[in-house]
C-alpha cells in the first residue's frame, strides 16, 4: 500500500476546489497554485527515488484487490513523466502568474489548469484501461473549458472543433474499451497483458489494437493532426505552453503503455502501422514548419515533428529506440513548454504574429534573444543539449531494427526543425532593430524567469545526462519486459 | 415570461417535496440496492430544476440563496477529504468502513463511511447540474 501514488492526482484537484473559494484574490490564486505544483513536483520526485529503490509501486484504491479494484501503478517510465510534467507546470504556472491575465483568473483559469495537470497526472499512473479512459477524460474537460475560457471569436472557432474531435475520438476509445472487455472480460492492464499472451493476440484483438492506435493517435497528434495547430496557436501563451507540452504527451504515453504491455505480439503488423504513420507525421509536419510565415503554427508543427519523432523509438521496438524514446519525451515535455513560452512572449512584445514583421529583437531584449537561440538549438538535438541523447539513441534503435527509411526521414525532420526555427531566429532577432528602445514594451523579470529556468534545465538535462541514465535505462527496461510490470501490478503480498 | 402557469406551480409545490424524498431514499438505498450519491443527486436537483421551470429564476434564488458553485466545490471537498479519512488509518485511499450499532428507536442500524463520501458526491452533483442549467437560463 503506497497512498503516497494518489497525491499527484488529488493535491491538484484539492488545491484547484479550495481555490474556486477565492475567486477574486488572485494572488491566492497565482501563487496557490504554484505552491501545490511545487509540493507535487517534490512529492514526483520522491515516487521516482523510491520506484528505483523497491521497483514497482502500487495502490489499490479502497483495498480492492487487482484485478478487481482500480490499481495505480508506478513504474519509472510513468514516474519521469509525472515529475517532468509536473515541473513544467510549475514554470508554465509561474509564467501565468507574471502574466497577469485578470480577465481569465477571474474566471478559474488556475483551478483548470490543476485539474488538468490532475488529469494528466492520473493518466500517467493509472493501471486501469478504464480508469485511463476517466482521467483522459478529466484533462480534457479542463482543456475544453481553457481552450474557450476567455471568449475570443478565434478560441471559439478553434475551441469547437477540438471539443468535436475529441468527443469522436472518446467515444471511440468507450468503444474500444467495450471491445477488450467483451473479449477478455478485464480491463486491469497487467491483467489484460497476461490474457492477451495467453491468447497470442489473435487477428480479433489486433483489429481493436488499431482502434486503439486510432484514438491514441488523435490525441497525440499522429497523422491525425490537422486539429492541432489552429487550436494550439489560438490560447494564451502560458495555457499554450502547457497544452503543447503536456496534453499530446498523454497520447503518446498511452500509445507506448498499449503498445509495449498489451499488443506486442503482432509487431509486423502494428508496429509496421506505426512506423509508417510516424514517417507521415514527420514529413506532414516539416512541411507545415516551413509552409507558414506565423511562428504560432511554425511553433504547432514542430510538436507533431517531435511526436512522429518519438514514435520512431516505438517503431523500432528494441532497448535503445526505447531508451531513446523515453530520453526525447522529457526532454520534448521541457523544450516545447520553452518554446511556446518564448513564441507567446514574442507576441506579447511585438503585438506581431509574422516573424518577417519583426526584425532586431536581440537589440531589445538580448537575454531573451539568447534564450530563443538555446531553445532552437536543443529542439535541433545539437550535443550540449538535451535533445540529443534522444535522437541518438533513437537513430541507433532505429538503425539495429533495420529500419533505415525512417532514421533517414527522422534526421531530415530534425534539420527541417533547425531551419524552420532559424528562421524566425534570423528574421525577428538579428538585423536592424524595427522597435526604438523607448517605445519597446518592459518584459518582466518574472515572465523572462520561466523561460531561463527551463533554458537552464535543457542544458542542465543535456550535460547531465548520466544523473537521468539509471531512470531512463530502468523505464526502457520495464518496456521492453512486460513480465515485470505484470509482477508489480499484480502480485499480491 | 408565461402567463398562465398556476397548474404548474400548484402541482409542483407538493410534486418537489415528494421528488426530494425520494431522491433522499435513493441517496440511502445505494448501500445495498440501485441508487446512491449520483442517481441520488441527480433526483434532488431535478426537484431544483422543476421549481426554476414553475416559478422564475429570481423567485426560487431568493427562496434558496445559495451559490451552486460553492456547493459543488464542497461536495468535491467533502469526497476526497472522507476518501483521504482512511489515510489517518493507516489503509488505502478511499477504504471504507462500516458497522451496526443498537439505536433506541430504529434497532440494529447500520452506518458506513461510505455514506459521508456519497454525500459529497451527490453535494457535488446538485451543484453541478444546477450551475449548468442557470447558465443555460441566462444564455437563451
Amino acid at each position: 500500500m503506497n497512498n503516497i501514488l494518489a497525491f499527484p492526482m488529488i493535491l491538484p484537484i484539492i488545491a484547484g476546489v479550495l481555490l474556486l473559494f477565492f475567486r477574486l484574490k488572485p494572488n491566492v490564486q497565482r501563487w496557490g497554485s504554484v505552491l501545490t505544483m511545487v509540493v507535487v513536483f517534490l512529492i514526483s520526485l520522491s515516487i521516482l527515488e523510491k520506484v528505483m529503490d523497491e521497483g514497482i509501486l502500487r495502490l489499490d484504491f479502497g483495498e480492492w484487490a487487482p484485478p478487481f479494484g482500480i490499481t495505480f501503478v508506478a513504474d519509472a517510465f510513468a514516474m519521469l513523466l509525472v515529475t517532468t510534467s509536473s515541473l513544467v507546470t510549475i514554470l508554465c504556472l509561474l509564467y501565468a502568474a507574471f502574466a497577469k491575465d485578470e480577465k481569465r483568473e477571474k474566471f478559474f483559469l488556475y483551478p483548470f489548469l490543476l485539474l488538468l495537470i490532475a488529469g494528466v497526472n492520473g493518466a500517467f499512473l493509472t493501471g486501469d484501461l478504464f480508469n485511463l479512459f476517466v482521467c483522459f477524460e478529466v484533462m480534457l474537460l479542463a482543456s475544453y473549458v481553457l481552450m474557450t475560457l476567455g471568449g475570443e471569436k478565434k478560441q471559439l472557432t478553434e475551441g469547437i472543433k477540438y471539443i468535436l474531435i475529441n468527443i469522436l475520438s472518446s467515444w471511440f476509445f468507450l468503444l474500444g474499451i467495450a471491445y477488450l472487455y467483451g473479449t477478455l472480460g478485464t480491463l486491469n492492464m497487467a491483467h489484460l497483458s497476461q490474457r492477451i499472451a495467453e491468447a497470442g493476440q489473435p487477428p480479433l484483438l489486433t483489429t481493436i489494437s488499431i482502434l486503439f492506435l486510432i484514438v491514441f493517435s488523435l490525441k497525440a497528434g499522429l497523422v491525425l493532426y490537422f486539429w492541432l495547430p489552429g487550436s494550439y496557436g489560438a490560447l494564451p501563451t502560458a495555457v499554450s505552453a502547457l497544452f503543447a507540452a503536456l496534453l499530446t504527451k498523454v497520447g503518446v504515453y498511452a500509445l507506448f503503455r498499449s503498445f509495449t504491455l498489451l499488443f506486442y505480439h503482432e509487431p509486423s503488423i502494428t508496429h509496421t502501422i506505426i512506423g509508417v504513420m510516424a514517417m507521415m507525421t514527420m514529413i506532414g509536419g516539416s512541411i507545415g514548419a516551413i509552409a507558414y510565415k506565423d511562428v504560432r503554427k511554425i511553433a504547432a508543427y514542430n510538436v507533431i515533428i517531435a511526436i512522429g519523432f518519438i514514435l520512431v523509438g516505438l517503431a523500432s521496438n528494441n532497448i535503445e529506440s526505447m531508451q531513446g524514446s523515453i530520453y526525447y519525451l522529457v526532454h520534448d515535455i521541457l523544450v516545447k513548454g520553452l518554446l511556446f513560452l518564448m513564441v507567446g512572449t514574442v507576441i506579447y512584445l511585438t503585438g506581431k504574429t509574422r516573424f518577417d514583421q519583426v526584425s532586431g529583437l536581440m537589440t531589445n531584449y538580448p537575454l531573451f534573444g539568447w534564450i530563443f537561440l538555446i531553445t532552437l538549438l536543443s529542439l535541433g538535438g545539437i550535443p550540449p543539449f538535451s535533445g540529443f541523447a534522444g535522437k541518438l539513441l533513437i537513430g541507433k534503435g532505429a538503425l539495429v531494427a533495420g529500419e533505415y527509411v525512417m532514421v533517414a526521414v527522422a534526421f531530415l525532420s530534425s534539420l527541417f526543425v533547425l531551419y524552420s526555427l532559424l528562421r524566425i531566429f534570423l528574421h525577428m532577432f538579428w538585423g536592424e532593430t524595427s522597435i526604438l528602445k523607448k517605445n519597446q514594451i518592459y518584459l518582466s523579470k518574472g515572465m523572462l524567469a520561466s523561460c531561463f529556468i527551463l533554458a537552464v534545465l535543457t542544458i542542465g538535462l543535456g550535460l547531465g545526462m548520466s544523473v537521468v541514465s539509471p531512470y531512463v535505462t530502468d523505464a526502457a527496461n520495464v518496456l521492453t519486459n512486460p513480465h515485470l510490470y505484470i509482477e508489480g501490478a499484480l502480485n499480491n503480498d | 415570461m408565461r402567463e398562465n402557469d398556476l397548474i404548474l406551480q400548484t402541482v409542483s409545490k407538493v410534486a418537489v417535496f415528494i421528488i426530494l424524498t425520494f431522491g433522499v431514499y435513493l441517496f440511502l438505498s445505494g448501500h445495498h440496492n440501485p441508487g446512491g450519491g449520483f442517481i441520488g443527486g441527480l433526483t434532488l436537483s431535478s426537484a431544483f430544476v422543476l421549481l426554476y421551470l414553475a416559478f422564475d429564476v429570481e423567485s426560487v434564488n431568493a427562496g434558496i440563496p445559495l451559490n451552486y458553485k460553492m456547493v459543488a466545490a464542497i461536495g468535491v471537498l467533502i469526497a476526497i477529504f472522507t476518501g483521504m479519512g482512511s489515510l489517518l488509518f493507516g489503509r488505502a485511499f478511499l477504504s471504507q468502513s462500516s458497522a451496526y450499532f443498537n439505536l433506541p428507536v430504529f434497532g440494529k442500524t447500520g452506518f458506513a463511511t461510505v455514506t459521508l463520501f456519497e454525500s459529497g458526491i451527490a453535494l457535488g452533483v446538485v451543484g453541478v447540474v444546477i450551475t449548468i442549467m442557470i447558465s443555460i437560463s441566462e444564455d437563451v
